[in-house]
């Protein structure tokens, strides 16, 4: 909301050279009307002034310029040359001298022009930042020949109203009535205690006839309309206004177009109010309907655009078409031009959400619908109307026809509250007393009747004694509020288990060598097949956004593996050699209540060239060890279609699977454009939660020395090392402590699809010294059990 | 003999004294002191020796070998000093060269941020809730005062999974507010961050999916005081020492009366400069008085009880502290990106 300071101190006594904008805003900041921007209009302009055309010559050097001798008012001629054709001697034009800056930041220095010194610029009102509404009488191609009251010397910023600071508010949504001077100038009244001098509209109205006799006007979904308000105007004579009207229309960041819809405008940047002008030959009938649009209706708006309307857009309407789409934009139908002689000024409150909804529908917020839909004052309708019709009298704008049209549905009911003095205090931390604030209340506007609260019809949004609260904590300060705590800390806080745990796999994820991301949960449905899911995975069954920004972003994810994949491929294209990445993120699992399951998955990713399926696995079994000091298994899985069948493993702790991890199916790696090996873990934190290491127990260190004996075997090629370590541990009897591989051994002297395999046993005892005897009864116990399930012998 | 003994001194450390390596040494320690050595060889002839210069002889003999194997000894050290030095310049490397990779990860720069705040509000008796983000507009709207036509349930706002708008991703981690009342026993302090969604399009200050941190304090005798004391102590552990707040009235639906608090520009110290877009003052939190509707709709009696909440955005907290000039870089992870921090 942009608000010119010198039309607010027409209201308020703020002078501009004794409240600077600094102060302005952070005073009326604190007390609640936010400033955005204050911007001093005059440093846009500078040193352009009229100058009178005392003599002009054609250049001697050119067959289109002329070389003009300006008089500034005083001193010297100054010499201007111009390549407009439209100059001639004793114009009145505007003179962008030496050194002087115009609108868009350009800045004029005085040069030669082939030859001939030139002191500045003559300009157009294009270079001025006007319009030709600003200067009707101007010509669009050409320099501005001011027409009225200028004077040579006067200075053109002046003139056009540029004294002036513009100050952009943010109006938060529960106050509309602070979209408008006045109510700008309460704030800004009770803000510097001063005086707010509001002026009371008065209507001559003098002519013949009444408008009740002309026109009639029917709400018939009063549910959208609580008040519709009209007055009439006969004899209108459509004009520019006046220059401080239309100074003040520009300073508010809107253009002036002609007297009757600048009046409208300024109505409603002064009341708040938006306004509608009807060309009242266009209604026919003279029947005023406000209803719900009908099937099948459209209506040509005044932007030249024809919009099919449905049954949920308020109209109004004549008796048998749209004339307006209420609150949003008029009729093409019934627009004012020239010849209009009687005018209808729609001054009408609508529902706010359906004014939105429509605006929105129909892909045009405008300047009134923006208001309307945070939902206006009705009690302002009739205020603004006759304000209007006052400016169409002092403008001579038309004769106002006797009488008003007010139709109020449903009667207004005022917002009464007691004022609870020790609530408001408790709430506060506070000790203001009663005086005080039905101080600020009264300054404010609301009436005080004994403890009774009478809220004022623009203030809507105060119904609770909290709202009063912070009515009076606005104006007492919120940075006068004491700054201490109430009362001892009576909670503990803390990270709960599961988030403990949380951290400390992040901790140990880092300490490997791995990166965190963040991915975005929702992802597009066409990853399923890129991660080659299944089509009959239950996966698949998504939680679907209804109405997502795109298909990338359109369904919540099942499965992490695709954001994981999504990044490593970024980084791949992004030419980074090598990728170590982790996220700890949710998945979305739909549940019959249409909510989600949302369990938290670790995600592991790499590519690079020290990357292969041990290192990975090395990750997740330092990972799983150090979370739940269980003893892991690892299990080939060759059915998962987004892992390399050969490559790939889930992981057991206990009978429960964690996950699982390998290498990236190369057909995957392809969908996503990645030739490089890519390595992925999906481990479940739920499940590594569930089974956490409990608190260590301290065990004694071994007083015994611990043996070693190595053993080899040859066996089938495809018995799994694994396998065969289990094996030997659940069978090598008490002494055997450890059991480790270190060679895996195909080729000479190994027969076809045999290997060998070379077992490092570490033996110990924990109450003597082993012997000999003792070493070699596990070993053989060891082999033996290798034999009978592995059918290996030794080598 | 006795001149026999001198000359094999003379000799032996004159030899002991011109040896290079110690392997040479140690070849004359055999030569003059081992069993078939040069003074064994000496020695050998005491038989032909008086009894009285037996003793004599044997005493010269003894003290030759003292002085061989000492100067052995000495000339030893000499040569293993040197042999060291010699190891140790091969040994030599290359200070300048690269370190050997050892590879630490790095936690997400907004976690870090994050992480901080929690430890902050932990150390002030909070605990940390973490609630679902598929969510019933009951709980991200209604139950928070947001009536049934605010602009903010729009589909062009908020993503929904039903079409009754019914159940929808939530639009603020403010619901937690109605999750902890509900399901907490009083007195509640809690922060809950978390993953919030709005239809925005991408650029370099929006994101359909960001980050918020929501608190809440609940108990008797809570006042707006003690939330301008608890949250001017946070923003001077976030932001150091000696910041300068404000708190400036603001709207919320679910908090009333309502306030944004600003921080005094770091950079210009409050004259006005870009960063604060010359204001001279920079936004960072919303905050207020729970609405006293709130409370009695998740049936916390407000005349008993009386509690402050905030949100404040995770994104643009990160984004100013490690001056992170485009949002995207969050969520692009990017290696590169990643490992500055």
């Amino acid at each position: 909301m942009k608000c010119s300071r010198k039309w607010l101190n027409e209201f308020v006594d703020l002078p501009l050279n004794e409240v600077g904008d600094r102060a302005f805003a952070e005073a009326m900041s604190i007390s609640g009307s936010k400033v955005e921007a204050t911007e001093d209009l005059s440093t846009t302009m500078k040193n352009v002034k009229v100058g009178r055309v005392a003599s002009i010559e054609r250049h001697p050097d050119s067959d289109h310029m002329f070389v003009c001798q300006m008089d500034m008012g005083s001193g010297p001629l100054v010499q201007i040359c111009t390549g407009a054709q439209n100059v001639q001697q004793g114009d009145l034009v505007p003179v962008a001298l030496d050194g002087s800056l115009l609108p868009g930041g350009v800045e004029i220095k005085g040069k030669p022009l082939r030859g001939v010194e030139s002191d500045g610029m003559l300009c157009s009102y294009k270079e001025l930042g006007a319009t030709a509404h600003d200067f009707p009488y101007a010509i669009e191609n050409g320099i501005l020949i001011l027409q009225g009251d200028y004077q040579p010397g006067d200075d053109m910023a002046e003139k056009m109203g540029l004294d002036d600071h513009v100050v952009d508010f943010e109006i938060t949504p529960n106050r509309p009535d602070c979209l408008c001077m006045i109510g700008l100038a309460r704030e800004a009244a009770v803000t510097f205690s001063k005086e707010l001098k509001l002026h009371e509209p008065s209507v001559q109205a003098k002519g013949e006839g009444n408008i009740a006799d002309m026109a009639s006007i029917c709400i018939e979904d009063a549910d959208l309309c609580p008040r519709y308000t009209a007055r009439m105007v006969r004899n209108v004579k459509i004009a520019p206004s006046p220059e401080w009207m239309k100074e003040r229309i520009r300073n508010a960041g809107m253009r002036p177009i002609n007297n009757i819809v600048d009046i409208t405008n300024y109505v409603m940047m002064e009341y708040g109010q938006p306004m509608h002008a009807f060309d009242f030959s266009c209604v026919r009938n003279g029947e005023i309907h406000v209803r719900r649009a009908r099937a099948g209706e459209s209506i040509r708006t005044l932007d030249g655009t024809e919009r099919a309307l449905t049954a949920d857009m308020l109209c109004i309407c004549d008796t048998e078409k749209p004339v307006a789409v209420a609150g949003v934009m008029g009729g093409e139908n019934s627009e004012i031009v020239g010849d209009t002689a009687m005018v209808l000024f729609e001054s009408a409150c609508f529902n706010g959400p359906s004014v939105r909804r429509t605006a929105t529908a129909l892909g045009m917020r405008t300047d009134a619908s923006s208001r309307f839909e945070k939902g206006l004052d009705s009690q302002n309708t009739l205020k603004a109307v006759e304000r209007a019709c006052e400016l169409i009298e002092m403008l001579g704008a038309g004769e106002v026809v006797p009488g008003v049209l007010d139709v109020q549905p449903v009667p207004y009911q005022e917002t009464v509250l007691p004022l609870e003095v020790e609530k408001i205090n408790a709430l506060l931390g506070t000790e203001i007393d009663a005086e005080a604030m039905k101080k600020i209340l009264t300054d404010l506007g609301f009436t005080m009747e004994g403890n009774l609260i009478h809220v004022p019809s623009w203030r809507a949004d105060v119904v609770h004694y909290s709202d009063v609260a912070e009515e009076i904590a606005r104006f007492y300060g919120y940075n006068e509020i004491p700054v201490r705590f109430t009362g001892a800390i009576s909670t503990c806080g803390g990270f709960s288990l599961e988030q403990q745990c949380e951290r400390q796999i992040g901790e140990i994820l880092r300490s490997l060598g791995l990166d965190e991301i963040i991915t975005y949960s929702f992802i597009s449905p066409s990853y399923y097949d890129k991660i080659r899911m299944p089509k009959d995975s239950p996966l698949r069954d998504s939680l679907k956004i209804l109405n997502p920004l795109g298909e990338d972003t359109s369904i919540m994810r099942t499965s992490i593996l695709p954001s994981m994949l999504e990044i490593l491929t970024r980084n791949y294209n992004f030419r980074n050699k090598a990728a170590f990445l982790y996220e700890i993120g949710r998945i979305y699992l739909k549940r019959p209540d249409g909510l989600a399951d949302e369990p938290k998955m670790v995600s592991i990713g790499m590519y690079g060239p020290e990357v292969d399926f041990f290192r990975m696995k090395g990750i997740v079994e330092t990972l799983l060890s150090l979370v739940t000091g269980a003893h892991l298994r690892f299990v080939a899985e060759r059915e998962n279609p987004s892992y390399h069948p050969g490559r790939c493993a889930k992981v057991y702790v206990g009978d429960t699977c964690v996950g699982v991890f390998g290498q990236i199916h190369p057909a995957v790696g392809e969908n996503y454009g990645v030739s490089a090996e890519l390595y992925c873990a999906e481990l479940s934190f739920d499940v590594l939660f569930d089974n956490r290491k409990s608190l260590p127990v301290y065990q004694p260190l071994p007083k015994f020395p611990s043996v070693s004996r190595d053993i080899a075997v040859t066996c089938r090629y495809d018995i799994p090392v694994g396998e065969m370590i289990e094996c030997i541990l659940a069978n090598g009897g008490e002494f055997l402590k450890d059991c480790t591989v270190f060679d895996v051994y195909t080729g000479h002297h190994i027969a076809e699809g045999l290997k060998s395999v070379a077992f490092s046993l570490t033996m110990r005892s924990d109450d003597r010294t082993m012997t000999d005897e003792d070493a070699e009864a596990t070993v053989n116990a060891a082999l033996a059990a290798l034999k009978h399930n592995f059918d290996a012998s030794i080598r | 003999m006795k001149e026999m003994m001198e000359k094999l001194r003379e000799a032996s450390i004159k030899a002991i004294l011109e040896t290079e390596d110690v392997d040479s040494l140690e070849n004359l320690r055999v030569k003059y002191l081992g069993k078939k050595g040069e003074l064994t060889g000496i020695l050998r002839q005491m038989g032909r020796l008086s009894a009285e210069e037996r003793p004599q002889m044997g005493q010269l003999a003894n003290r030759l070998r003292e002085e061989i194997e000492e100067a052995l000894e000495k000339r030893s050290q000499v040569l293993e000093a040197v042999r060291m030095e010699k190891k140790l310049l091969l040994e030599t490397v290359d200070v300048t060269m690269p370190a050997t990779d050892v590879r630490l990860g790095h936690k997400h720069p907004m976690y870090n941020v994050l992480d901080q705040i929690k430890d902050i509000f932990i150390g002030m008796g909070f605990e940390i809730l973490d609630g679902n983000e598929v969510e019933l507009a009951d709980y991200n709207f209604t139950k928070l005062n947001i009536d049934e036509a605010h602009p903010s349930r729009e589909w062009t706002d908020t993503f929904y999974f039903t079409e009754d708008s019914r159940i929808l991703l939530r639009t603020q981690t403010s619901p937690m507010q109605v999750h902890a009342m509900e399901t907490k026993s009083l007195p509640i302090r809690m922060i809950a961050p978390g993953r919030v969604y709005r239809k925005d399009e991408v650029d370099a200050t929006h994101s359909p999916m960001f980050h918020q941190i929501e608190g809440m304090v609940i108990d008797k005798g809570v006042t707006m005081s003690d939330l301008k004391a608890t949250l001017n102590l946070v923003v001077e552990k976030i932001y150091g020492e000696g910041t300068v707040t404000r708190f400036r009235p603001h709207h919320f639906p679910f908090t009333e009366p309502s306030a944004e608090l600003d921080i005094r520009c770091h950079k210009c110290g409050g004259k006005g400069c870009p960063t604060c877009k010359g204001e001279g003052w920079i936004e960072v939190l919303g905050c207020g008085m729970v609405h006293p509707k709130v409370l009695a709709g998740c049936g916390i009696d407000p005349d008993v009880y009386s509690g402050w909440a905030f949100g404040m955005g995770l994104e643009r907290l990160a984004m100013g502290e490690y001056k992170i000039a485009d949002l995207r870089l969050i969520f692009e992870n990017d290696e590169r990106f990643l490992e500055q921090f």
